[in-house]
């Protein structure tokens, strides 16, 4: 563990002192966990808005020529030739299929109208990605990845009010972009890359600027977030809201021991008419039935089951391995996302756990827990 | 119970001891302020014999699970049962209502390794 002297610190990172945040090291970095309860911060998101510090969160942008080609090559989704705007969710892989990273990968117009690409990846494998992409840029080519981490500040705005919010302060309605989608434009007079993106299952935005107006532009939103009963939210909340979406987490429902193939992201791999690192692999990973596959779990009563639980089955023993869990605030339920063999994989599937030695009953559900257009 | 006569152990749990040879046994305001977000309490069954340091049940937040360990040793002879299901009692009277279980002592020894009042606030001062 590195001293709290060593983290790194966003440039909101005082704002969350002097509002209470409870600093932890995520990924070297000093980050709010919570201000006050990570319930209430959970539920403000759902219901009005919650607003993340989600700087930690690596920043690349390239220049060059042909960056989309070059990036396809290492992503499971077709980057290469999508429009203009486009913000395309994908994983990374190794040659086995097993998973470096997942991020987002933007094709979006600067402030004159020229596109670049850029991506935002996740905290703790920010140098390794850097690293990668590095290493496989050929050498003939031109093109260079800059790493605007620690010059600019990222900032999540999510919630059914979280447009409007943001409406009110920019120099766009992020309603008026379609999903997945960004640009850039100004908050608060001031320029900023606005996409409708988002880690917790409601509709959003997210919002990247310089370093040296971060703090400003937060006290805006967060003015307008409280008056129509949102604010400030910490990454427990973020990650109890992304597990009711389902959305895997780095280190927990992916890994570099986790096949592409095995997650269950089929919209985020494209296979037809392209290559990329991994393909092969992801494609036996497909075929190959002793795979455990990703499935959500719902348990009988409140005990939690959490990452590294065992799943069993009665008859058999260990058939699976908790990765998430946690006591779902908006349903009231503990939930679970984990890996299990793929003949127990089937929702409706009866399953025990081992919590701590004890053994818990659960059921195999279909994902999401939660989807905001079918409550 | 006034928070200031009772024992604590580093673990947070606070101890009153009876001169009956019966030890009542919380967890502080502190603890409870830290943890935030409880859902749910599981007890040991009465008749469960415990020892110092022993872990005698779990406490489940939305954000982890906390073992709550018992400062003494001796036999569970009862468990504040209607309390899992109303764990907001924790944040409202941790010391008198929020109590977790009575263990009848086998000895005394275990309570000198306890901190009083003064000791265990300086401690969470301290920043532990």
């Amino acid at each position: 563990m590195s001293s709290v002297e060593q983290l790194m610190k966003t440039p909101l990172h005082q704002w969350h002192v002097s509002n209470n945040g409870r600093m932890v090291d995520f990924a070297g970095w000093s980050m709010p966990v919570q201000y006050s309860s990570i319930v209430d911060e959970h539920h403000q998101t759902r219901n009005a808005v919650g607003m993340f510090d989600v700087s930690h969160m690596g920043r690349l942008f390239f220049s060059g020529a042909n960056v989309g080609e070059f990036l396809d090559s290492l992503t499971t989704r077709r980057v290469a030739g999508v429009e203009t705007g486009k913000v395309r969710y994908s994983l990374m892989a190794k040659e086995d299929g097993c998973i470096l990273d997942d991020v987002l990968v933007y094709l979006l117009p600067d402030a004159n109208g020229n596109p670049f690409h850029m991506m935002v990846v996740n905290a703790s494998n920010r140098e390794k990605i850097v690293n990668w992409i590095n290493s496989h840029i050929p050498s003939d080519s031109d093109i260079v990845l800059e790493d605007k981490t620690a010059s600019s500040a990222m900032i999540a705005v999510q919630g059914p009010k979280a447009n409007a919010v943001v409406a009110g302060l920019a120099g766009i309605n992020p309603d008026d972009l379609g999903y997945y989608t960004g640009t850039t434009s100004t908050v608060c007079g001031v320029e900023a890359i606005v996409s409708r993106t988002g880690y917790t299952g409601e509709d959003g935005c997210e919002l990247i600027v310089e370093s040296e107006h971060a703090e400003k532009i937060w006290l805006a939103v967060h003015e307008a977030a409280s008056a129509v009963g949102g604010g400030a939210s910490g990454l427990a909340a973020r990650d109890t809201l992304r597990l009711e979406a389902a959305m895997p987490l780095y280190g927990h429902e992916l890994s570099e021991t986790t096949n592409v193939a095995q997650t269950g992201l089929r919209f985020a791999v494209q296979m037809k008419d392209r290559t990329f690192i991994g393909k092969d692999a992801i494609l036996a990973g497909r075929k190959d039935e002793s795979l455990p596959v990703r499935i959500g779990l719902q348990l009988d009563g409140k005990r939690v089951a959490r990452e590294e639980a065992d799943i069993l089955d009665p008859d058999s023993g260990k058939i699976g391995t908790v990765t998430s869990g946690t006591f779902s605030p908006t349903l009231q339920k503990s939930i679970s996302m984990g890996y299990i063999k793929r003949e127990h994989s089937a929702a409706g599937t009866k399953i025990v756990i081992d919590i701590r030695g004890r053994h818990y009953d659960a059921v195999v559900v279909e994902l999401p827990f939660y989807d905001r257009n079918n409550k | 119970m006034d928070p200031q006569t009772l024992l604590y152990a580093e673990s947070h749990e606070w101890v009153h001891a009876g001169d009956d040879g019966v030890a009542t046994i919380g967890i502080s305001a502190h603890a409870v302020e830290a943890l935030t977000d409880l859902v749910y309490m599981e007890l040991p069954d009465v008749g469960t014999a415990v020892s110092a340091g022993d872990s005698f049940g779990v406490v489940e937040s939305v954000k982890a699970t906390s073992d709550l360990f018992c400062p003494v040793d001796g036999e569970v002879i009862e468990a504040n049962t209607g309390l899992p299901d109303n764990l907001e009692i924790l944040s409202e009277d941790p010391y008198e209502k929020g109590w977790i279980i009575k263990v009848k002592m086998s000895g005394t020894d275990a309570l000198s390794n306890l901190m009083n009042y003064e000791a265990y606030e300086k401690m969470n001062a301290d920043g532990h």
